[in-house]
């Protein structure tokens, strides 16, 4: 019987580029170890295929097949490019925080006025000269998934922001990724937001592509930590490129009494995947998350989320909406846990699609794992096509056949995008919402 | 020219023949009342006016203002001035009124190389429109039809054609659901489009409607076929005989 080594041509190609990169990445000592430690972890397990529970639906190796090397620092014209494709993106009152090619872009960054308690660091600068606590803190995602260990390995920049105790920002804080190369390369970023008691904070994630960039990856990882009584609204946007992948991991841990409203919209891309771990480890703590999905082409986009319930008395609230046409490929997959001490768990889950033709695909993976017994826990899944009688009325009324899908699909997608909690966050989901619209007719 | 002429029209839903060769002319100007027993086929008729999908025409025509309507889409009747108000509505859920309502009329306007109206000035032309029709606004702030009484959906359907301004209007019962007020509003409401310009086919079981909507023609439908026509007092006749007579006839 032959044994062959699973170590793909790619994992070689990978291990080289690892030990080239090494010695530019930030950070010495601890920071180096883990690079390494992650960095063998990801050597051993290779691009996470479909054998694996947690990426069934996301065989990367079928997706993706490759790593691409990382991109190099943005030059003049590259943050001239970036800062032309960010306009459509920019958000009126918002502090904006950009990110070049994986690399902060300071010229591009709104880096002054920063109102009392708020610290807004780089990654790098953190790494390099940071607190050994919040090293560790950077250092700590769970490298048992192989592409968070990836991250963790080849991590060059991001960003980090502190809001200390009490400090209520009153500016949006909106972080931009936007790629700019000509070649198809890697950006491997992480950031972190932390939030200490009782603050308050509302953070916009933008991935988006300047024009006539190739098949960039984005590997990024995100740490949110919401304090006692602290209070974090997020909105996430993947406007990416259509050759692009985007894989990105979140880690967030609530503090008691605190509340967390998070929601996310892949409308771009070429192959998504946002994996979210959400830990209610504070009691009396509330989640909302809501998501959509917006594909057609073939593009593929995968949530994957994990909320944890650890102590009693929290509430989470999931619903996910999937809009897919063509040959589209929309995945999710909830777990929630409610561990034996979380008695009085309010935890719900419901999940739609909307399959527009007939190859358009959509996987969804319920799982309630409840080891307490006085909670209120339950999901539910639907997957159709448009009502036809519904797109008749409208076209009768003079809607032509896509303006008639298009007015439904708002409608559809507009009960995830209603629990999100401001108007103006609620404009920007629907204008992203709106351009995938527009470019489909 | 007449606006719209049906001329021997065959029609068929999962193999059954359901209009047996139909022929129907209207003339701009006027009003035309369309009765019969209940599945004779008048909302047939309607629909495939309007273009709903699911019937399959064997045989005949249909011309609107001298062009074949079978050849346009839904939405082209609608851009050219078919309206039908529906017998039965459907609830759009997630869609407010107000909404629909702008994005029809703009989708119209658009497709007929109008201008479309900016948020403020349609505003304005609705509020007087559902003003006339006792349509309040918080009606407008829901969504289309949802929760909606019988009464208001027929309502809406009336609001619908006042804005739209269509040139040719098929009301389909109507009057089934409303109350007496109501339906005088509603039957002022589509008195008040009446024009030289314009036709209407008004598809009801009671004489009633039609003291409110005094029709020109009045046809009797039966069984797939229009089996008699004449003046406003047919309508009369059958309000006393019912439609025994027909059944043989047809
Ligand atoms: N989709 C369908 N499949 C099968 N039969 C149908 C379908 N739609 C209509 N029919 C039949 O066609 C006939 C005519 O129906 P239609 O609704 O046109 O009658 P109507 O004259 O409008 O009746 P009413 O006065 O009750 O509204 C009925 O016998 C009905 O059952
Ligand atoms: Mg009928």
């Amino acid at each position: 019987m032959n044994l062959v080594v699973a170590k793909t041509e790619t994992g070689r190609a990978l291990s080289d580029i690892f030990d080239v990169a090494r010695d530019r990445l930030p950070g010495g000592g601890k920071v180096a170890d883990a690079r390494q430690q992650a960095f063998e972890i990801y050597e051993r397990a290779g691009l996470p295929h479909r054998r694996i529970e947690d990426w069934k639906y996301t065989d990367l190796r079928v997706l993706m097949r490759e790593v691409l090397p990382p991109a190099p620092a943005p030059d003049a014209a590259a943050v001239k490019r970036a800062g032309s494709a960010l306009k459509p993106h920019a958000i009126a009152g918002a502090r904006r925080l950009v990110l070049v090619d994986g690399v902060f872009a300071a010229q591009l960054s709104d880096t002054d006025d920063f109102e009392q308690g708020l610290s807004v660091r780089t990654l790098r600068e953190v790494l390099e000269a940071g607190d050994a606590a919040l090293q560790a803190q950077l250092l700590s995602p769970d490298s048992s998934d192989p592409m968070v260990a990836l991250n963790s390995a080849m991590m060059t920049d991001g960003l980090v922001i502190e809001v200390a105790d009490g400090v209520v920002l009153t500016k949006p804080l909106h972080i931009v990724h936007i790629a700019t190369a000509a070649q198809p390369l890697a950006m491997f970023t992480r950031s972190l937001l932390k939030l200490g008691k009782t603050a308050g904070a509302t953070l916009v994630e933008s991935y988006i592509g300047a024009d006539g960039v190739k098949a960039y990856q984005v590997h990024d990882s995100l740490l949110l930590t919401v304090g006692d009584g602290a209070r974090l609204d997020h909105v996430r946007l993947i406007e990416d490129s259509r050759e692009a992948f985007n894989i990105c991991a979140a880690v967030v841990t609530l503090g008691a009494h605190a509340h967390f409203n998070t929601f996310g919209m892949t409308s771009g891309g070429n192959v998504s995947r946002y994996q979210a771990v959400i830990a209610v480890a504070g009691e009396h703590s509330r989640v909302e998350t809501s998501g959509v999905n917006l594909l057609n082409g073939r593009q593929h986009a995968d949530t994957t989320l994990f909320l944890d319930h650890a102590v009693p008395n929290g509430t989470s609230h999931e619903i996910f909406r999937a809009v897919v046409d063509d040959r589209g490929h929309s995945v999710f997959q909830g777990r929630i846990i409610v561990r034996p001490k979380a008695q009085k768990t309010d935890a719900r889950m419901m999940t739609r699609a909307l399959l527009l033709s007939d190859d358009a695909e959509a996987d969804n993976k319920p799982e309630l794992e409840i080891f307490a017994d006085d909670v209120a826990c339950g999901h539910g899944a639907t997957t159709g096509a448009l009502d036809e009688s519904l797109l008749f009325y409208l076209r009768a009324r003079g809607l032509s056949e896509k303006e008639a899908q298009a007015l439904l699909i708002q409608a559809f997608v507009g009960e995830a995008i209603e629990q999100i909690a401001s108007d103006d966050l609620r404009g920007l989901a629907i204008s992203a919402a709106e351009r995938w619209l527009a470019a489909r007719s | 020219m007449s606006l719209l002429e049906v001329k021997d029209l065959q029609v068929r839903v999962d193999e059954r023949e359901i209009l047996h060769g139909l022929s129907l002319t209207v003339n701009a100007g006027e009003v035309h009342a369309i009765m019969g027993p209940n599945g004779s086929g008048k909302s047939t008729l309607s629909h495939v006016i309007a273009g709903k999908p699911g019937y399959e025409v064997t045989g005949g025509e249909i011309l609107f203002k001298g062009e074949d309507l079978l050849e346009m889409s839904p939405d082209e009747r609608a851009v050219k001035g078919v309206f039908l108000a529906f017998q039965y509505p459907v609830e759009i859920p997630g869609v407010t009124t107000i909404n629909f309502l702008r994005t029809a009329l703009n989708a119209q306007r658009k497709a007929r190389g109008e201008a479309e109206f900016l948020v403020p000035d349609f505003l304005k032309k609705m509020r007087s429109v559902a003003g006339s029709l006792n349509i309040p606004m918080d009606m407008l702030k829901r969504g289309v039809n949802v929760g909606f009484s019988g009464g208001e959906k027929k309502r809406n359907e009336i609001l619908q054609m006042a804005l739209f301004e269509p040139s040719l209007c098929i009301l389909d019962e109507m009057d089934s659901g409303l109350d007496i007020d109501a339906l005088r509003v509603a039957a002022d409401g589509v008195n008040a489009l009446r024009s030289p310009e314009r036709a209407m086919v008004v598809i009801t079981h009671y004489q009633r409607l039609l003291n409110y909507i005094v029709p020109d023609v009045v046809h009797v439908m039966s069984k797939g076929r229009v089996v008699k026509s004449g003046g406003k007092e047919l309508a009369l006749e059958l309000e006393a005989s019912g439609y025994a007579q027909f059944e043989d006839a047809a």
